[in-house]
């Protein structure tokens, strides 16, 4: 194997008594596309941030083509050739895609602004990625996706020679992810090293052919993807062996809990029809726009339906997809999260009562494994997985009839994955309905009792458990 | 491409597109009912009233962008008045010019103490900008013990200054129209204030691109604060007087003119024609208040409900973030 | 949490115990019952905004339009003795108005879409202006004689009405704030808007009665103001909202939501009228005061910076 573009070796990095990174090693080679794997808290998104020149590394090795290099500033990491793919789309909505290519950089003739000569660059750039837009387009009326290929497109005109991909698919379709691939093998192609990090094994195997693991900040396995599996290198990140992911308990559905007929709202979905049984858990799949978030809301009341009309249950709670922004308030303890929905019911007369909301609290931290220091740790300092346990039991503790569950695995690690389900299945057995949202196809066949797809906002197919393969879910949701 | 660098008609031009036909229908209006209004003596006198106002929106727009506010612009301003006047009366043989580069560095000082505050201690714009505009003030008073400066005291060349006509506009108007332009081409063709744009649009994009956004604060109060004390020289010598309270609540006119310009209370959006029309929109209908018999005491009242309206009709929708009062990223 | 909340209010309580040191040994007189019962007719109307506007800023908004409410209410009022009413009707239409004036408020925040600060702004030099165009340059003195009674006279002993108004009120929002599941969901809305919503809370109905109560407040401002003062001008209460804003951001409250306490709010206010007062005692005008208001301000929110970044 030639020698790395880029290596790392025994990097550091702790903030104030927390150790994110304790000692990581990492190699990229040119052409060549490595995988970084490893659950919520091992250092991932530090590491990002010390490559991207965000922080600085307390103590270790970066070498750059075999010379030691450091990496004291965003620019700094810009001009060593270092680009990122962020997830959050570190765009400029109210600029041209040109603009957003050049800031800081902007070409010029003498002291102006060469906007002819800044469009046509951008346009020479996009057109080799085989962009399906134009750089004078405003970038706020971009998709994500689209997003994603400007942020691409800023790193080839700064020549980067080593290319970040921090999750990049995670709001993509399909057909948006395998565009993103072609663009990114096309990169690897040319010589760029790049570092893809995701969750999902599936893409893994697809665009990688390195990989490389991290565990409680510690490097704990590195190598080609060819000689290994999946259940490899999960045990890698976990380290123990695979417990079963999808602990689903049987459950007999009763009769129905929930009626929805022909509930349409203008511009996202429509003639929506079907109903969810006790102790049974529907899923519904479909690729990004199609309409389950906006359904989703529209059932639990956050937003109102054109037509149509949902009736039965009395309470129905939702798990939304951003956890942080919409599931919880981060500032707030455990205990303060938990206690917000169910207001009305720990003080009926008005007073509050800090110790009725420690002790359920209490309650739910046990129930379903939250590792925490106790009810009053804010949520904030609590890993991904763990906060959505939070998100979790203070809508369980309001013993809804139906719980709606929106991507609730997405971006959190294994072991909570696991109890997630383990609960989601215990709330259906006890009688109650759940409707899970996921694009995950593993997750919804595992789980599901009935499977209902969904494509640009209309219902296109109903399956049983039997019945629901991948094959089936991925062509009644796309446009094949 | 267009005249002003747009390659496409972008929605920024066409926003101020439809300003500048809502000024030109409101011009007609007037006219059509007071034909004298369209003299151009008269024009003029109306550029002329107005032009104070346009170069202290065009620097509140720079703050604005950036996602700032600065409320201490007309006590800034009437603090450097004050101190052109007591200077004149002390020194009336040093000139225009001193005066006027003695403004603009105190003007600018005091805008770069602002600026600090919010840059390297991030603290909200709005509560700084509310203290300091008291600050001011009070100092106004100190230093002039809570007396006048009257015409007599003053320098001829002073207050000859604004009022020097060049083909029938005085200088103050030109001076108006010439910063206008000088921003316009500026805010389109310079690096730095792209980047100004970036920093307000996005602040954590903007320091991946090594901009950064408190920095850009910083200097866009340095720059307000400067056009602000040049200004404070000016009203003195239009208006022939100096005393605590010129200008008092005058910095909401500036934000009105503002917001009717289009430019986003939320930062990184706006333009200086936009601004320039928005301050031709509000100064028209402050000089047709008189002809149509409205009292003075009326243009306030008038100033609200045109901030409200052009605010509720530019209708951007609020995100579940609070703007101005946003809290700096970690 | 608590830990630091009880260090700041230290903090206010040891300032407040400071300037009595420092006004009595300046003025002996300072310390007799009836100096500090005058001294707070000083504070207690800005006190009394203060309260519903600090729950308004802890729930992540701003009300820049207070002083001008209460012009409005006061003008409201003279015209309405004008024209004869009694007292009781004289009340009723300051309270009314104030409400009224908030309801505006919250109908441009909550309907309109409005971020507050700009249409407070607006509403600000509405109310203000519509102050301005009814009066002009004239003064409303035709006050019924009983009216002078919420502004000027005492309820028990040294304890003057507004004084006990404002105990009432601050013990009120007090319990309302940090006993009360609304308070709770004040305090959520102001650190995550979202997420309360999503958690079942209605956050602009909340941030519409937020409006209308401090209007109401400012209202309540305006009765006992004018009372005391007997006479109305457009530019009555000029500057107060500075004023009531340091009072409720020294008392601790984040202009950023989420955070403060009602003794903040209220050992601020006795902190700030204390040293006013003092100040007035000594002759200082007031826009020389203004310079120690807008100092204050800054230092306010300055120090904890400072703190931070060592």
């Amino acid at each position: 194997m030639p020698a790395p573009l880029l290596r790392l070796t025994d990097v550091r990095k702790a903030f104030g008594g927390v150790r994110a990174l304790a000692g990581v090693n990492l190699e990229l080679h040119r052409g060549s596309v490595t995988a970084l794997i490893g659950e919520n808290g091992a250092g991932k998104s530090t590491l990002v941030k010390i490559l991207s020149g965000v922080h600085p590394p307390d103590s270790g090795a970066i070498e750059l083509d075999g010379a030691s290099t450091r990496i004291d500033t965003p620019v700094a990491a810009r001009d060593l050739g270092i680009g990122v793919v962020h997830q959050e789309c570190l765009v400029f909505d109210h600029l041209d895609v040109a603009e957003n290519l050049f800031i800081n950089a902007h070409p010029r003739r003498g002291a102006f602004v060469d906007w002819r000569g800044m469009r046509a660059r951008a346009s020479a750039v996009l057109r080799e990625l085989g962009a399906d837009f134009t750089a004078g387009t405003l970038v706020g009326t971009l998709s994500i996706a689209q997003k994603h290929v400007v942020q691409i497109a800023r790193a080839l005109v700064n020549e980067s020679r080593v290319l970040i991909l921090d999750e990049p698919t995670a709001s993509l379709s399909r057909r948006e992810c395998a565009e993103l691939f072609r663009i990114a093998r096309q990169l690897r192609d040319r010589g760029c090293a790049l570092l893809f990090i995701s969750h999902r094994f599936d893409e893994i195997f697809e665009l990688a052919d390195r990989y490389a693991v991290f565990r409680d900040g510690s490097s704990v396995g590195e190598g080609e993807l060819a000689g290994t599996d999946r259940d490899r290198l999960i045990r890698l990140m976990v380290g123990r062996p695979v417990e079963q992911l999808f602990p689903k308990q049987q459950a007999d559905p009763g009769e129905p809990i929930l009626r929805v007929e022909k509930l349409g709202r203008a511009g996202e979905f429509e003639d929506i029809s079907f109903s969810l049984r006790r102790g049974e858990i529907l899923g519904i799949y479909g690729l990004v726009g199609a309409g389950r978030t906006e359904l989703a809301q529209v059932l639990f009341g956050a937003r109102r339906a054109d037509r149509g009309r949902v009736s039965g249950a009395a309470d129905i709670a939702l798990v939304p997809e951003d956890r942080q922004g919409q599931g919880s308030i981060l500032p707030f303890s455990i205990a303060a999260n938990i206690a917000l929905p169910n207001l009305e019911a720990l003080a009926p007369r008005g007073w509050t009562s800090t110790r009725a909301e420690n002790e359920l609290a209490k309650q739910w931290i046990g129930a379903l494994g939250i590792k925490a220091q106790g009810p009053e740790q804010p949520v904030q300092s609590l890993s991904g997985g763990n906060q959505q346990k939070v998100v979790l039991a203070k809508w369980l503790a309001r013993k809804p009839q139906v719980l709606i569950l929106d991507e609730p695995t997405k971006g959190i690690d294994v072991g909570a994955k696991a109890a997630v389900h383990a609960v989601t299945s215990e709330f259906a057995c006890a009688g109650n309905g759940v409707i899970l949202i996921s694009s995950e196809l593993p997750e919804i066949l595992g789980m599901s009792d009935r499977v209902l797809v969904m494509r640009r906002g209309r219902l296109r197919a109903e399956f049983t458990r039997h019945e629901a393969t991948s094959e089936n879910l991925l062509r009644a949701a796309s446009d094949a | 491409m267009n005249l002003f660098g747009y390659q496409t008609w972008s929605e920024a031009s066409r926003r101020d597109l439809k300003l500048a036909a809502l000024v030109l229908v409101l011009l007609a209006a007037v006219i059509g009912r007071f034909p004298d209004y369209a003299a151009p003596r008269n024009l003029a006198g109306v550029l002329d009233d107005t032009a104070i106002l346009i170069m202290l929106a065009l620097g509140q727009m720079l703050v604005i962008l950036v996602r700032g506010v600065d409320l201490s612009m007309a006590a800034n301003l009437a603090l450097c008045g004050m101190l052109a006047a007591l200077f004149n009366r002390a020194f009336p043989g040093a000139g225009v010019l001193t005066v006027l580069m003695m403004t603009l560095f105190a003007g600018g000082l005091l805008g770069a103490f602002n600026g600090l505050l919010v840059w390297k201690l991030r603290l909200p714009p709005i509560v700084v900008t509310l203290g300091t505009m008291s600050v001011y003030r009070g100092v106004i008073f100190l230093l002039s013990k809570g007396a006048w400066v009257n015409e007599n005291e003053m320098s001829r060349d002073f207050l000859e200054f604004t009022r020097t006509q060049f083909f029938g506009l005085t200088t103050l108007a030109w001076g108006a129209i010439l910063l206008a332009a000088l921003f316009i081409v500026a805010l389109r063709f310079s690096r730095a204030a792209r980047n100004l744009y970036a920093a307000g649009g996005n602040p954590e994009a903007a320091a991946y691109s090594g901009v950064d956004p408190g920095r850009m604060q910083f200097l866009a109060y340095v720059v307000a604060g400067a056009i602000a004390g040049v200004c404070g020289y000016l009203w003195v010598a239009r208006f022939a007087v100096a005393y605590t309270d010129i200008a008092l609540g005058f910095e909401l006119q500036v934000i009105a003119a503002c917001l009717i310009g289009g430019v986003a209370i939320s930062g990184g959006v706006g333009s200086a024609l936009g601004v320039f029309i928005g301050c031709l929109f509000l100064g028209i209908i402050r000089s047709s208040l008189p002809l149509v018999g409205i009292s003075a005491f009326w243009q306030m009242f008038i100033n609200g409900v045109v901030i409200l309206v052009a605010v509720l009709l530019s209708a951007r929708p609020r995100l579940g973030t609070r703007t101005i009062l946003e809290a700096p990223r970690a | 949490m608590t830990a630091v909340l009880k260090r700041w209010e230290s903090v206010l309580a040891l300032v407040l115990v400071l300037e009595f040191v420092l006004f009595t040994s300046i003025s002996p007189y300072f310390l007799s019952v009836d100096t500090l019962s005058d001294a707070t007719f000083n504070f207690t109307e800005r006190a009394i905004v203060a309260l519903p506007l600090a729950l308004l800023i802890i729930a992540g908004e701003i009300d820049i339009s207070v002083a001008a409410i209460i012009a409005l209410a006061s003008v409201a009022m003279g015209l309405a003795a004008e024209q004869g009413a009694g007292t009781g009707g004289i009340v009723a239409i300051g309270l009314g108005t104030g409400l009224l004036a908030g309801c505006v408020n919250g109908a441009l925040v909550t309907l309109g879409r409005m971020p507050s600060i700009v249409a407070t702004i607006g509403t600000m030099t509405l109310f203000r202006g519509m102050a301005y165009a009814v009066l002009g340059d004239r003064v409303l003195k035709n006050y019924p004689e009983a009216f002078a009674l919420f502004g000027q006279c005492y309820a028990v002993g040294p304890v003057s009405i507004e004084l006990a108004v404002f105990m009432v009120l601050a013990v009120a929002f007090g319990l309302f704030l940090h006993r009360t599941r609304w308070g709770r969901a004040i305090y959520a809305i102001g650190a995550n808007p979202v997420a309360s919503e999503f958690a079942r809370i209605r956050v602009d109905r909340y941030r519409f009665v937020l409006f209308a109560l401090t209007g109401t407040a400012c209202g309540l401002a305006a009765v006992l103001l004018t009372s005391r003062l007997g006479s109305t001008r457009p530019s009555i209460a000029q500057g107060w909202e500075l004023e009531i804003i340091s009072m409720v951001i020294l008392g601790g409250v984040s202009v950023w939501g989420g955070k403060g306490s009602i003794l903040g709010v209220v050992l601020a206010a006795l902190v700030f009228g204390l040293v006013t007062f003092g100040l007035g005692l000594m002759n200082i005008p007031g826009i020389v005061m203004s310079i120690f208001t807008g100092t204050l301000l800054i230092l306010v929110v300055a120090l904890p910076a400072l703190v931070r970044r060592r």
